[in-house]
């Protein structure tokens, strides 16, 4: 009875997984398909049957020559690297000022940048996007990279838990040697925050590469398209060739696949890091 | 020449205090601070954006708590905040599964998580395909006897909420679960062994071992969903813009402030949120702040 509960028990479990997986790759599953259909194609067949030629690549050259995405790749490549260089830079500098030094006000502070990430952001941009606008930030990449250093300082949280585990004892005997401060931000703290991060390259990373809503608002100039906006653009002008908008939906996901199936022991952790708040 | 090494630790705490601060509390007062406090300022007042300001007390407010057109959008959060449910309760399912022995268990972890990482116009644009007339889902179900069930996904007003926010659990799930994943699999593997000695079968070690060491994690998530389902903005904007019954209060507040220039209506909106998701937050702290 027992024997025969356990294997119920495990069919079910496999049953139950094999679904999850099918309603999990579904979706991406026909839009692949349908990418590398000709037009007849798409309109004779199936969402589920497979193209007949796998060679047929016409729709992606389209997309990405027609939507722009060669522009939208390299804005958006411009806009992660200095937001992550710079939430890098900011968070550690904070993290390390504030982990390392009490004084007046340092409370305040870390309340201060706590504080902020529990703003929903989409919501201020009413109020944001006058600022952004005063600064004269509008239709440029910089109202991005500043919304991105200055909202949702997640890294600051993050390099703060991973300070307490590099110890004072460091930089006391660095002082014995006569380093500086900033030496020892430099060369003893900063390359041992090298797995938090990784932790923030890969969170940040995410969120500005899917981001939508900020590009969108604040950069509507259609050479300043990412990835996102790129691709957004399809909706109009593609309206029912969706071969092409499939191509174009894979161009944008098959970077992130790359990277997931590279990184993927990282992207668990920084996940599971960056989310205790 | 004069060198910063050379100067005392004491005047050099200071100057990096300083230069350390001064660029990231900047940053963070003018894009996170100041556009709060404009905004508390803007509910107050009829601005357009172009207009003088003119000072309309609560005037705002009223609107949207008595005009049916702006209320109604709440209901629509209702669909969102049940989906967060389920997905907790998928996620849930599929992080105890995972937790014990598995055949192709990496293979099942990275399939149920990935969708998380996808970009949200592509998900949006992706879910347009899937739930076309004679598209992936109405295929599926002729091909598995259910051809009667097929429906206007996204044309169907009673439907489409629920569509869309099928559509946010299926993004979201994976997020969810790798965090209960990482829970659970802090659970020391001897309390099993102990339990299966004392006769507990999966069930028991669940309901007594792993529910209680993941409840506080739970919880907030739960409570979490409440803000996420006020939230909701990307998948429905994307996919529909608020059309068709399916606008939610942060495509209403958006349109209300920058497609109909009503700015001062739009932060009100604005504001009433950040109240609900501050109190919301503040709960949580009160109640699981102790356990973190």
């Amino acid at each position: 009875m027992g024997q025969l509960n356990r294997s119920l028990g495990n069919v079910f479990k496999y049953a139950s997984l094999i679904l999850g997986a099918c309603v999990a790759i579904l979706p991406i599953l026909v839009v692949f398909f349908a990418a590398f259909k000709t037009g007849t194609e798409y309109s004779n067949t199936g969402p589920l049957t497979p193209p007949s030629d796998w060679t047929n690549i016409a729709n992606f050259k389209r997309a990405f020559s027609e939507g722009n995405m060669l522009m939208g790749f390299k804005n958006t490549v411009i806009i992660l690297v200095i937001s992550i260089i710079g939430t890098t830079l900011v968070g550690s500098m904070v993290a390390f000022v504030l982990n390392r030094f009490k004084f007046r006000g340092s409370k305040l502070i870390l309340g201060a940048f706590l504080l902020a990430t529990l703003i929903p952001g989409v919501t201020t941009q009413v109020a944001t996007f006058q600022i952004v606008n005063n600064l004269g930030l509008f239709n440029t990449m910089w109202a991005a990279v500043v919304l991105y250093l200055g909202t949702d300082i997640i890294a600051v949280y993050i390099f703060l838990q991973f300070m307490e585990s590099i110890s004072v004892s460091l930089d006391e005997s660095a002082m014995l040697d006569g380093a500086s401060y900033f030496r020892i931000y430099r060369s003893i703290v900063l390359p041992l925050l090298k797995p938090a991060i990784v932790t923030v390259i890969i969170v940040k990373g995410v969120n500005v590469y899917n981001d939508f809503y900020t590009p969108f608002l604040y950069m509507p100039k259609s050479d300043l398209h990412v990835i996102s906006t790129a691709l957004f653009k399809f909706k109009g002008p593609y309206g029912s060739e969706w071969e092409i908008i499939c191509a174009g939906i894979m161009i944008a996901i098959i970077p992130t696949l790359i990277a997931f199936l590279a990184l993927q022991k990282y992207i668990y952790n920084g996940f599971a890091a960056g989310s205790v708040k | 020449m004069f060198r910063f090494p050379d100067i005392s630790y004491r005047n050099q705490r200071k100057i990096i205090i300083a230069a350390f601060l001064i660029v990231p509390m900047a940053l963070l007062i003018t894009f996170s601070f100041l556009p709060v406090a404009n905004m508390i300022w803007y509910s107050f007042t009829d601005w357009n954006g172009f207009s003088e300001k003119e000072f309309i007390w609560i005037e705002n407010y009223r609107t949207v708590f008595t005009d049916p057109e702006y209320f109604r959008v709440f209901t629509v959060s209702l669909y969102y905040f049940v989906g967060t449910f389920v997905q907790m309760a998928i996620a849930l399912y599929f992080a105890t599964i995972l937790s014990f022995k598995v055949r192709l268990k990496n293979f099942f972890k990275g399939v149920l998580f990935f969708p998380y990482l996808l970009n949200g116009v592509a998900i949006g644009f992706m879910f347009l395909f899937f739930f076309r007339p004679d598209g992936a889902l109405d295929t599926v179900l002729s091909a598995i006897g259910l051809g009667n069930f097929t429906q206007l996904w996204l044309g169907n007003p009673d439907l489409i909420n629920i569509s869309l926010a099928g559509t946010s659990v299926w993004r979201y799930m994976g997020f969810n679960f790798i965090i209960f994943l990482g829970a659970i699999s802090s659970i020391p593997g001897d309390v099993y062994e102990a339990s299966e000695i004392d006769g507990a079968n999966r069930w028991h070690q669940f309901r007594y071992i792993i529910l209680p060491s993941i409840k506080i994690i739970v919880s907030l998530n739960l409570i979490l969903a409440i803000s996420g389902a006020l939230s909701a903005f990307e998948i429905p904007y994307i996919m529909t813009g608020g059309a068709n019954g399916s606008m939610t209060f942060v495509i209403q507040t958006v349109d209300t402030a920058f497609k109909y220039g009503k700015i001062g209506l739009g932060s009100a909106m604005a504001v009433i949120l950040l109240i609900i998701v501050v109190i919301v937050t503040v709960i949580q702290k009160k109640f699981f702040g102790e356990d973190d």
